[in-house]
């Protein structure tokens, strides 16, 4: 892999996209980000719990950290999302709150301690919503400058009819991820189906302005598992970040 | 709309000035920072456990603009009313600049807000604020104390270290802005007369 520099936006991994926190430096901490992106329904969540075992058992600190799972905004964000009174604008905002929450009480410490961060979920994923629903493009990205880029961004790439199918199978279609918030009819098939498509597009736009580093989501988990820890381990093998412990 | 730290006298002003305006037949609406419902939880709880960071209470914030935007400052503009908001966006540009925050992120941020008419700005000597909250109530409060930011662990001391910052702050957005400046040491009724004379000359200029 020689796209371990740039192609993150234009930015070193490890560093801030933009204007950062100035309060708060983080050059030459040790720890490394891994993201992986993907729609829902693909998978993420299973892969990522994998991948924590494998780092573990190999002696990589792992610390986990979850999209909307903050302290200070998840039940606030739960209600809103309830309650339907979110706009565009608010709906990006309290995104952005919950990520700058995780971001300074669980990332940069994990960071400065030397840990593998596992993000279920990444900025990307906002900025994907946020470009669905006719936010600035500019804005957002700018908003996000906030953001640590990560050292590895996987996406996990799924068709809207495979994916459709898989969502059906494991519980049906949700509202929020119909992005029947934007209130383009009843039929929650059709919605889900060109919501998804539109998130597509704009996860699609971001890959290489961001490097993900893109698998095909019709793997089975087993396949996918591979290829994420073959990449993995050949970045922590020549990254020189925390030493695994022997495991013999 | 009216700016001002803790203890400048703007929301006194402010409901003075509503008065005037209801009883000249005009329909008046207010709005006061950080009032939306939607964030309330967080930012109290948050508050209460001193968990903000100058970066996720500067989102907060945002955020609640964003919802009284939609749902308290533009509607009733569309209706024709006069929306008077207790602060503005240029709080937060000041207060979190003050805390670390980049300037410029900010401004960038709240480019979603729709410029107001006429933007006051009381002007008040440290001095005078924390004798106005002192003589009010018995405590600073935490974050309007600039307390999490570790600068002193005396209320006042730190009241006074923050303010001022957010005192500095306020002084370059004045120009940038063009914010108008009333002094906040004259008599209370005399900063009326000069804040209903800035309200009656934006009221006569017909709008564009």
């Amino acid at each position: 892999m020689t796209d371990n520099n740039g192609a993150h936006g234009g930015v070193t991994p490890g560093h801030y996209y933009g204007h950062g926190l100035p309060y708060l430096s983080i050059d030459n901490y040790p720890g490394k980000i891994i993201a992986i992106e993907s729609t829902d329904g693909v998978g993420r969540t299973t892969q990522i719990r994998l991948l924590r075992e494998w780092l573990e058992v190999q002696g990589y600190g792992v610390v986990e950290t979850e999209w909307t799972r903050s302290a200070l905004m998840q039940p606030t964000i739960e209600i809103a999302k309830s309650s339907n009174t979110l706009n565009k604008l608010t709906f990006v905002l309290l995104y952005a709150c919950d990520f700058a929450d995780r971001l300074e009480k669980e990332v940069i410490p994990a960071l400065k301690a030397g840990f593998i961060v596992l993000a279920d979920r990444y900025i990307y994923t906002a900025i994907a919503r946020a470009g669905v629903r006719g936010v600035d493009s500019e804005w957002i990205r700018r908003l996000y400058g906030f953001a640590i880029a990560p050292h590895l961004v996987f996406y996990l790439k799924l068709d809207v009819d495979a994916l459709a199918r898989r969502v059906l199978e494991s519980g049906g279609m949700d509202y929020w991820e119909s992005g029947m918030d934007m209130k383009a009819g009843d039929d929650i098939f059709d919605n889900f189906r060109n919501y998804q498509r539109q998130l597509l597009k704009e996860y699609t736009s971001m890959s290489d302005e961001f490097g993900f580093r893109v698998l095909d989501g019709r793997k089975s988990v087993n396949w996918i598992q591979e290829e994420l820890r073959r990449q993995i381990g050949e970045f922590l093998g020549e990254a020189g970040g925390p030493r695994p412990a022997p495991t013999e | 709309m009216v700016e001002g730290i803790d203890g400048s006298g703007k929301t006194t002003q402010l409901s003075l000035l509503a008065k005037w305006l209801a009883s000249t037949g005009q329909r008046v609406f207010v709005t006061e920072w950080n009032s939306s419902a939607l964030v309330k939880a967080a930012t109290k709880s948050g508050k209460k456990k001193n968990a903000l960071t100058p970066m996720t209470f500067s989102l907060l914030h945002a955020t609640d603009f964003a919802d009284r935007l939609l749902y308290k400052i533009i509607p009733p503009l569309k209706a024709g009313m006069i929306v008077l908001a207790d602060r503005y966006t240029y709080t937060a540009f000041a207060r979190d600049a003050a805390r670390g925050v980049d300037r410029n992120w900010v401004r960038d941020l709240y480019s979603f807000a729709v410029r107001p008419d006429l933007a006051v700005y009381f002007k008040v000597p440290i001095d005078v604020s924390l004798d106005r909250l002192l003589a009010r109530r018995v405590k600073l409060k935490f974050y309007e104390a600039g307390m999490d930011l570790g600068w002193s662990t005396n209320p006042t001391e730190s009241f006074r270290l923050f303010q001022s910052k957010v005192l500095e702050e306020y002084e370059a957005i004045v120009p940038e802005f063009g914010l108008s400046v009333i002094k906040a040491s004259a008599s209370i009724t005399e900063q009326q007369r000069q804040f209903r004379d800035l309200v009656s000359r934006i009221l006569e200029t017909p709008k564009s």
